[in-house]
């Protein structure tokens, strides 16, 4: 059973800010991830905020300066088959044509998707862990396996976002509107790691609507993908996954950026990467000083070790395919 | 509080009472009687629990009732017409791609969806197109080959 609320269906974004005027109040996208979290009791609430009648919300275009704006309630699927997308941001297509299911991406949203909350079992499940306001954390001693190996301090979660790695890579923005007016953030900057606040996943108050996500125009010798590696084939969230966004000069990698999945609490941009191959031609020996620096810093947990050999294997892999591009 | 809904559902026009915390799942069973549609995880893992909104498959346990309100359902039981079963519910009876049964409704509705979309789908687009519902029966196999069945 899920609990008792009420619903409300704005037609304006103001309006929607105005009924978010206490933390127990929800926003409600597609409602895949929300729906979930409120029938195990994750957090509670009192009033869900339907945004699905906000039409400024929606749709995907190009932005004047060749850039593109996608609506909070773009959908995945229509992330992942967008002509646009696909043909000058293939990360990010790829990206949302791996999240979920057919059914969730059908439904589930780009806003909702960066807004999602922690997948660790304990956080879903009967535990009052470190997360949500208790003082301890059960996955550093228990069932790890599927925790992080960077960036991990007091609770380990991966951020289980796919598309997320990919907007870091692009450099993208998000655009957020509350009471206090509208404001814009770097994606990279609007997930927060526990070293900062262990009890916020985004720097977003409850009062606050991401409204829509800015791509900048693909820079020249632009070439991106996804890599995203899981348990089995059907649905799944990702064990170790790379976002790539390279831009090449000839065959030299000229600038761009390297980001990780299923490996940190937040979308972890690979800093140890990107310095390997920066200025460099992907031959074999960068590619394989570029797989070792991927983990240099790693920390595993009790049962996450084979992550390691993972995230070696694809960054090698990724980087010999997109350097044939 | 309760609040009336209207949607279209396999054709036909409904008014519906719901409760703001009332899935498309409950109301179709609870309220309407239509319990061809399942409930299994309610959290979105199964797909069983699956049908056809404004065309595309969604998992109804996700869905609030409220949502639904001016849209065009499918369920299972609106695939079968005077002149019997659906042929993706023939194939799936012909080739044994039916055990315990319970996936199977989520199953159909989304080959049927994937069958309206790409009608000669290959072997790894089944898989894709059925990667949301869970059978823990089948093995898969049987199911894949009555999709491709009717494909063809
Ligand atoms: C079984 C399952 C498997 C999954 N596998 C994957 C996977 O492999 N990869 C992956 O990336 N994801 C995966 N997901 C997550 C899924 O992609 C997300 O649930 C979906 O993208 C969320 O979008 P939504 O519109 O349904 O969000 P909602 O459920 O409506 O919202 C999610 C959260 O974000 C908040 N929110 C939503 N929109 C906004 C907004 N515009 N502004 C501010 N806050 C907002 C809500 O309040 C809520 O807390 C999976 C989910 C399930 C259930
Ligand atoms: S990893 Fe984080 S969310 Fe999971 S139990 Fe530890 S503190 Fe809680
Ligand atoms: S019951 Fe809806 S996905 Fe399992
Ligand atoms: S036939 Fe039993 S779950 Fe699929």
């Amino acid at each position: 059973m899920l609990p008792n609320f009420s619903y409300v269906r704005p037609k304006s974004l103001d309006e929607a800010v105005r009924h978010l005027d206490s933390p127990e109040n929800r926003i409600h996208a597609g409602g895949t991830d929300l729906l979930g979290c409120l029938r195990e009791r994750v957090f509670g609430v009192a009033k869900i905020v339907s945004l699905s009648g906000i039409q400024e919300l929606k749709g995907i275009t190009e932005t004047a300066e060749g850039g593109l704006r996608i609506g909070a309630l773009a959908t995945l699927r229509e992330i992942a088959e967008s002509p646009l997308i696909r043909s000058k941001y293939p990360v990010l297509a790829q990206g949302a044509a791996e999240a979920a299911s057919p059914q969730l991406r059908n439904q589930g949203t780009l806003g909702g998707n960066l807004c999602q909350k922690p997948r660790c079992w304990y956080y879903r499940g009967d535990f009052h862990c470190l997360r949500k306001g208790g003082d301890l954390c059960y996955a550093m001693v228990g069932e790890n396996a599927f925790h992080c190996i960077l960036g991990g301090d007091a609770c380990y979660i991966v951020h289980p976002s796919d598309t997320a790695p990919a907007l870091v890579a692009l450099g993208a923005t998000v655009r957020i509107t509350g009471a206090g007016g509208p404001r814009t953030v770097p994606v990279e900057e609007f997930f927060v790691p526990p070293t900062q606040d262990l009890t916020r996943e985004t720097v977003l108050e409850h009062n606050e609507i991401l409204t829509e996500i800015l791509l900048p125009p693909p820079p020249q010798g632009l070439r991106s993908s996804y890599r995203k590696v899981r348990a089995r084939r059907s649905w799944d969230f990702a064990l170790a996954g790379v976002a790539l966004a390279l831009q090449f000069r000839g065959e030299e990698v000229a600038g761009g950026r390297v980001v990780l999945s299923g490996a940190a609490p937040i979308p972890w941009r690979s800093v140890e990467v990107e310095e390997v191959i920066l200025g460099k031609r992907l031959d074999a020996e960068t590619i394989s000083a570029a797989a070792e620096a991927v983990v240099k810093n790693a920390e595993p947990l009790a049962q996450n070790d084979y992550k390691l050999p993972l995230f070696r294997a694809i960054v090698e892999e990724e980087l010999s395919a997109i350097a044939k591009v | 509080m309760k609040r009336i809904i209207q949607l279209t559902i396999n054709d036909k026009e409904y008014e519906v009472a719901v409760e703001p915390n009332q899935t498309l799942t409950d109301m179709l069973r609870y309220e309407l009687g239509l319990t061809g549609t399942k409930k299994g995880c309610e959290v979105g893992d199964c797909g069983s629990c699956t049908v056809i909104m404004d065309g595309i498959p969604v998992n109804s346990c996700l869905v609030l009732a409220m949502q639904a309100n001016g849209r065009k359902i499918t369920t299972i039981e609106g695939l079968e017409t005077e002149k019997g079963m659906h042929p993706i519910q023939k194939a799936f009876v012909e080739k044994g791609a039916i055990q315990c049964g319970f996936c199977t409704p989520g199953m159909i509705l989304s080959s049927k969806s994937l069958l309206d979309k790409n009608p000669n789908p290959t072997e790894e687009e089944i898989r894709a197109g059925i990667s949301g519902n869970l059978c823990r029966c089948t093995g898969y196999q049987k199911i894949v080959d009555a999709v491709k069945s009717v494909g063809k």
